[in-house]
């Protein structure tokens, strides 16, 4: 077992952002364990953004657009709030927000998961390709819209447009679903979706029921273009 | 992209602080990119019959004392230009602000005809406006954003993707009296709406989708409608892009279009409420860290009274 290591500390409010990042991208990938502390970050865009390291971070306070974007294996967690595109297209990993985060969080994330303790605000998870989201909160409209691959589990409740235009990602909601997009269906929970969900909330740390969930997938109606289903598109 | 940022102080022996807690606000919201800013300030009314005219001109050196001189010429012996009320004109760079008790309309009329090159950016009891091309810092300083004071105001960064880059075309737009309106995004149907109020004998001095929207909604205030309401009817009326951010004598009104494309966040303590296109624009605000933040939904309306 590898001895505790002291924390290194970044002052947002005494060094750029740019050094920063490149702290962050250049000296500590052999640091495997290293955690790293972001103080002030006032709602800087784009920190901690295309990490490749086993490390942890955490930003104390409000982070701007794309904090954790690109993320592979590092784990960061933002206390406080996160803007618009939090965990862009992460990789792997885990990026946890212990607020509320804005629009597009996760949007078309591969893999890895990002846990939003909150809320998260409209498209939520939006063609996410791979990554797996849980939702302390609500998710606002046209969450998981073109979702290609994933789940995206959320506790609280769903906005209007739910899964519009879903592909394969999985959604499950334990709250009220305020509409679904075209092509998105409620299905039945089964014994591997329940399995799923439970999978998940024991990763972010939740404590609902997972039985309490409801499915929702792709009717799979609009893969092709099909005149008839013109009225669909709307 | 366009920022937009307004800012409401709840309590009065604050108010001196509005334009130092505005102005960062302002210029970070510059980093969006802007081509050209602007400020609208509210504060204490002026009495009855009297209105601030916030005046423009594009002439280098203007001679507003001779404005002045002229004015009163004209005015003589009205109301408003009597010995217990003079009209006065307080320059600041190519704007001013003309104080006055003579009727608006004949103002307008005035100036339209006696000096072309002055446009009235705003008119009201409590409205005093200041907008023009130029990084948003440079335009802060060059107006004093910073020593400003009153009891709320709104401003704008532009970086324009419809219509030209000039100080008349920059935001705050404004209709009527007291009434201001800035706006991110963009809308397909100006036009569509340009024709309908222009039918109705409404007057239009630039080309920009935003002003569209703005003597829309002041068109049905004049209607009797409430600002409510009248948000209602343009929610149904206006296509595109928005989040709108309003200001009348008292109070400031935040709106964002049914997909809520273009960003807002609000922070409201006991002090005040803020509204910005970035939290990163409101962190410096003093007892941020347990403001209570949220983004507003679509197509609510949220409001804040002084």
């Amino acid at each position: 077992m590898e001895g505790v290591k002291p924390a290194v500390e970044l002052d947002l409010s005494q060094r750029t952002l740019r050094e920063v990042n490149d702290y962050l991208h250049h000296k500590i990938s052999e640091h495997k364990g290293l955690t790293v502390e972001i103080l002030n970050p006032a709602g800087a865009h784009g920190i901690a953004v295309g990490l490749d390291a086993p490390v942890s971070v955490h930003v104390r306070g409000h982070a701007g657009y794309y904090v954790a974007g690109m993320n592979k294996r590092a784990s960061v967690t933002v206390h406080g709030n996160a803007g618009t595109g939090v965990a862009e297209n992460i990789m792997s990993g885990t990026v946890r927000i212990k607020g509320n985060a804005s629009t597009g969080a996760a949007a078309s994330g591969q893999g890895g998961l990002v846990v939003i303790e909150g809320y998260a605000s409209s498209r939520c998870g939006i063609s996410m390709k791979g990554c797996d989201i849980v939702v302390g909160g609500n998710v606002g409209h046209v969450s998981g819209f073109m979702a290609q691959a994933g789940r995206l589990v959320v506790c609280g409740d769903a906005g209007a447009g739910l899964g519009d235009s879903l592909y394969e990602a999985v959604i499950y909601v334990r709250g009220k679903i305020h509409g679904l997009g075209a092509d998105a269906r409620e299905e039945p929970m089964t014994e591997t979706d329940r399995a799923s969900v439970a999978e998940l909330l024991k990763k972010a740390g939740f404590e609902q029921d997972p039985g309490e969930f409801k499915r929702v997938a792709s009717a799979r109606t609009l893969y092709h273009w099909n005149a008839e289903h013109r009225g669909a598109y709307g | 992209m366009c920022g937009i940022v307004g800012l409401l102080l709840k309590k009065r022996d604050k108010r001196r602080d509005l334009g130092r807690l505005m102005t960062p606000m302002f210029t970070c919201m510059a980093e969006r990119g802007a081509d050209s800013g602007g400020m609208a300030v509210f504060g204490k009314p002026l009495a009855d019959a009297s209105r601030r005219f916030s005046l423009f001109t594009s002439a280098r050196g203007y001679d507003w004392q001779g404005l002045l001189q002229s004015f009163r010429q004209t005015f003589q012996g009205e109301a408003g230009d009597g010995e217990a009320a003079p009209a006065r004109i307080e320059p600041l760079a190519n704007h001013a602000v003309l104080v006055s008790s003579v009727d608006p309309s004949r103002v307008r009329a005035w100036l339209e005809d006696a000096e072309p090159s002055v446009h009235v950016l705003s008119v009201g009891r409590s409205i005093e406006l200041y907008k023009d091309m130029g990084f948003p810092n440079e335009i802060a300083e060059r107006y004093g954003f910073a020593e400003l004071s009153g009891s709320h105001c709104v401003g704008h960064t532009r970086m324009a993707t419809v219509s030209e880059v000039t100080p008349i075309h920059a935001h705050p737009f404004t209709a009527g009296e007291d009434f201001c309106l800035v706006h991110n995004g963009s809308l397909s149907n100006p036009y569509m709406l340009r024709r309908m109020l222009e039918s109705q004998g409404i007057a239009f001095d630039t080309d920009n989708d935003t002003e569209a929207a703005c003597r829309f909604i002041e068109w049905r205030l004049a209607q009797a409608d409430t600002l409510d309401t009248a948000l209602r009817h343009a929610f149904r009326k206006l296509d595109g892009f928005y989040t709108l951010l309003m200001a009348t004598s008292d109070q400031i009104t935040l709106v964002r279009d049914p997909f809520a494309c273009k960003p807002a966040v609000v922070a409201e303590t006991d002090d005040y409420v803020a509204i910005s296109s970035e939290f990163r624009s409101l962190a410096h605000l003093p007892g941020i860290a347990e403001a209570d933040i949220f983004e507003p939904q679509p197509e609510e309306v949220y409001s804040w009274k002084v």
